[in-house]
């Protein structure tokens, strides 16, 4: 349901830093232009990104209106054991998004 | 109404929505101040890798990566992003830890105008390292709405 694209090794060598990363489907309206009717459109961003491993944080990010729309993230995490890395985007008009996906460490 | 008494009004109009809130580069030193405190910001370590020119200021990939060898002792905490022309200065603050194995990110951001953009780093010993690039942006990100 979720526009959520991800993309992360399925498996992976213990040990090795592996590379993630993480498109939504999002507008990211700046709040700062104004639509057909002159007013400004209000602000709809996502704010916050975070990744975990086996619920350990490994990143997450602040974001601003600056984000292009349809924010891209690219990030990199040490395969230390077998897990599910959760993806969770949060933002104004309460928008809550999570997207999982499972690694298997050799 | 005149011809150079019209074109004199049109340019106030169109100029107008611009000169609303735009970060300057005072903007940006004040965000980058709230970020490292007192602590002096040195240049190095850091890698700013985006296009020199840039045709299309809605999506403009970015990737910082910053020398570090990651380990609980030494590692980059934090990578945080600023510009100087934009409607605010912030663009991004990362946090990393030594569970991130590489201290580098990637996202993609939008620029309203040819300006600085610069990344800094904060590291596990509370310094900071930092990188600039200055780009030139032909179309901005837009403004208006676009139907």
């Amino acid at each position: 349901m979720a526009d959520v694209l991800v993309n992360a090794p399925k498996t992976a060598k213990r040990g090795a830093v592996v590379e993630i990363k993480a498109l939504i489907l999002h507008p990211m309206e700046t709040g700062f232009r104004p639509g057909p009717n002159g007013r400004i459109i209000p602000r709809n961003i996502i704010e916050r990104f975070t990744a975990t491993w086996n619920d350990a944080e490994i990143f997450s990010m602040d974001m601003s209106p600056a984000i292009s729309a349809n924010p891209f993230v690219s990030f990199f995490a040490v395969a230390a054991e077998s897990g599910v890395v959760r993806l969770r985007w949060t933002g104004d008009e309460g928008f809550v998004v999570e997207e999982q996906v499972a690694i298997a460490v050799e | 109404m005149d011809r150079r008494r019209f074109l004199a009004g049109t340019a106030a109009i169109i100029v107008l929505p611009f000169g609303t809130a735009s970060a300057t580069p005072e903007a940006m030193a004040e965000a980058i101040r709230k970020v490292v405190g007192s602590a002096a910001v040195t240049e190095g370590r850091v890698k700013l890798d985006m296009p020199p020119l840039i045709e299309n200021g809605n999506t403009v990939p970015l990737v910082v990566s910053v020398e570090s060898p990651m380990t609980a002792a030494d590692h980059v905490k934090a990578i945080h992003v600023f510009n100087e022309k934009n409607p605010q200065p912030n663009v991004f603050s990362a946090r990393l830890s030594p569970l991130s194995g590489k201290a580098t990110v990637g996202t993609r951001i939008k620029l309203g105008d040819s300006q600085k953009i610069v990344a800094i780093a904060e590291t596990s010993d509370g310094r900071f390292w930092s990188a600039s690039a200055d780009v030139i942006v032909t179309l901005a990100a837009c403004l208006e709405e676009s139907t």
